[in-house]
């Protein structure tokens, strides 16, 4: 097997060994599950039947190559897809055992409760200060101090002790990754119970990235997160369970609808993966 | 070292890289940078004209008396002040009714509106449309208006107001829409992931961050309507006023029309009245236009 040698990504992903690895049981006690999910734009079909729960206080990494749906998909669990015009999921999508789908449900409670980190760090045009009570004030949260809950967010986003002497100046001042450190700890403000990331290091360098990470690894204690990642060994390290994802063509139309190849440990998924794609894939054969 | 040998036998064989037929400088793209010129020649030469013409005849009677008196029988003792405040009144009323009606319409279409609808579709084609209606068409409308109203007398601030509101309307909805589009969509994203409700993100992130552009819009539209005469001619507009405008049921004259009136008087005084009014809106509307472009400098977000 190729991916026994030394060079191969894959292999330094399997001597990774860490305490939650051994810990982690073998099915995920799911606080977030997709039943048989499809989402479509249109009548073009993006990702067809995804079974995945996500186990509360993990962190599980969606991967596979550009198109296969995986982004689709994770703006699917918090209903951020209801803004593109068309998309539709059919399936279930639970969040706590309820259908976030179903009818009576607030689109807007679905969003507090599973918060989103976006791939371009995307602050308001506002002081770091309002970008963080922000969430707070829309939503109505009743909290005790404003201030209070800013300095805990910053702080549990490891950001405070570089902010605090200038909380009233512009969020735009800062750098790309303590603007993304602000974006999570925006989101840790409102006290979700999921927050799902979208490729949050793309545009971050290698010193950010490794600092979002570490951030991650603090944040699972209390948050379960699913995150979606283009960087194999960003999965390798940070994620507990690993779901690969492929995008495969159409016979007739060629369009290439996404689906779910292998989900697993991430030890597993990288150490001896089930499916031929997805030890191509990590072994860095294709995508 | 065999493909390096390929490329510098390439470069010998390429024929050189002087021009085939002159270039930056042939005959034919000589004549063109002329053409250009001239072009520009002719236009800035009208308008050149058109100010010093303006100055030359206009400045003497660019007097206090200019802004204190009302009109009169001789240029001697006429002012333009009636005008002036007519002006402001009418302008305030514009304002008032068109910009939050504007961008009002202009937030729905960008953010609410459902754009597979063919009802929103035609209200977007009719919108683009209305901004090319020649103006005097919104002065018959105000009048049907009124009259369907039963309102008698029309030379009425609010109906100069409601008429020039009306012209701008498609400016201000455009210049909105605009300036809701330059919003990033990650902005709307990163609002409403945090469970704001697509009222609120519109209210707190998308029109505060569009304000530079709706001012912009909404300044250029107003010195539009501030040189407007012939729908405001056509409502009936006073050209001999001697009262200041007090309420928005006052009769009126503005500007534009105060200068329209004096040309036609066959008095040589007149003539210099109507050239110095011209130039205190001149200048009115370069400083409108100026206050237009520092706020967009000055507030140009850069994402």
């Amino acid at each position: 097997m190729e991916n026994n040698s030394p060079d191969q990504p894959a292999s330094s992903a399997r001597v990774r060994a860490t305490p939650s690895d051994v810990a982690l049981p073998d099915h995920p006690n799911a606080v977030l599950s997709c039943d048989n999910v499809d989402v479509y734009y249109g009548s073009f079909k993006a990702v067809e039947q995804v079974n995945l729960d996500f186990g509360v206080n993990e962190i599980t990494a969606l991967i596979g190559p550009s198109g296969c749906g995986k982004s689709t998909l994770l703006r699917s669990l918090n209903r951020m897809n209801d803004l593109v015009e068309g998309a539709r999921v059919a399936g279930r999508v639970t969040f706590m055992n309820e259908d976030i789908y179903g009818p009576g449900v607030d689109a807007i409670e679905v969003r507090r409760r599973i918060g989103m980190v976006f791939q371009k760090p995307n602050p308001f045009p506002k002081s770091i200060y309002d970008n963080i009570a922000y969430g707070a004030r829309v939503t109505g949260m009743k909290i005790s101090s404003m201030d209070d809950l800013v300095e805990e967010a910053l702080t549990r986003a490891a950001l405070w002790d570089e902010v605090k002497d200038k909380l009233k100046q512009s969020a735009y001042g800062l750098s790309g990754g303590q603007q993304q450190r602000l974006c999570i700890a925006r989101t840790i403000a409102i006290k979700p119970d999921v927050i799902l990331m979208d490729e949050p290091c793309s545009s971050l360098d290698p010193i950010a990235t490794m600092r979002i990470e570490d951030l991650m690894q603090e944040l699972r204690k209390d948050y379960t997160i699913v995150i979606v990642t283009h960087n194999m060994q960003q999965a390798a390290r940070v994620a507990d369970r690993t779901a690969f994802f492929t995008a495969l063509p159409d016979e007739t139309t060629g369009n290439r609808t996404g689906v779910l190849v292998e989900y697993g440990k991430t030890g597993q998924i990288f150490g001896s993966p089930n499916d031929k794609r997805t030890e191509d894939y990590i072994s860095g054969r294709f995508g | 070292m065999a493909s390096l040998g390929k490329i510098a036998a390439q470069g010998a064989a390429a024929t050189t890289l002087k021009s085939q037929n002159g270039g930056e400088y042939s005959v034919r793209a000589i004549g063109f940078l002329f053409a250009l010129w001239f072009s520009l020649f002719v236009a800035v030469l009208f308008l050149a004209t058109l100010i010093i013409v303006t100055l030359i005849e206009g400045t003497p009677k660019f007097t206090l008396n200019l802004f204190t008196e009302y009109s009169s029988a001789t240029p001697e003792d006429a002012g333009a002040r009636a005008a002036i405040l007519g002006s402001a009144f009418v302008i305030a009323t514009t304002a008032v009714l068109a910009i939050p009606l504007g961008v009002a319409a202009a937030t729905y279409l960008e953010e609410f509106a459902n754009k597979r609808r063919w009802w929103n579709r035609i209200i977007e084609l009719n919108v683009q449309n209305l901004a090319a209606v020649p103006s005097i068409v919104y002065g018959l409308l105000t009048l049907g208006l009124l009259a369907t109203l039963g309102v008698r007398s029309k030379n009425l601030v609010l109906a100069g107001g409601i008429a020039l509101a009306l012209l701008i309307l498609p400016v201000i909805v455009i210049a909105t829409r605009e300036a809701i589009r330059s919003v990033p969509s990650e902005i709307r994203d990163g609002s409403l992931a945090l469970g704001a409700s697509p009222w609120q993100t519109v209210w707190r992130q998308i029109l505060p961050s569009s304000v530079p552009g709706i001012a912009t819009g909404s300044i250029l539209a107003l010195s539009r309507a501030l040189g407007e005469a012939a729908p405001l001619l056509l409502l009936g507009a006073l050209v001999y006023v001697t009262f200041d405008p007090t309420s928005l049921t006052s009769g009126f004259t503005t500007m534009p029309i105060q200068i329209f009136s004096w040309t036609g008087r066959p008095q040589e005084g007149f003539h210099q009245l109507a050239a110095a009014a011209s130039i205190l809106l001149l200048v009115l509307l370069v400083l409108m236009n100026g206050v237009a472009i520092f706020i967009r400098n000055r507030f140009q977000k850069r994402w």
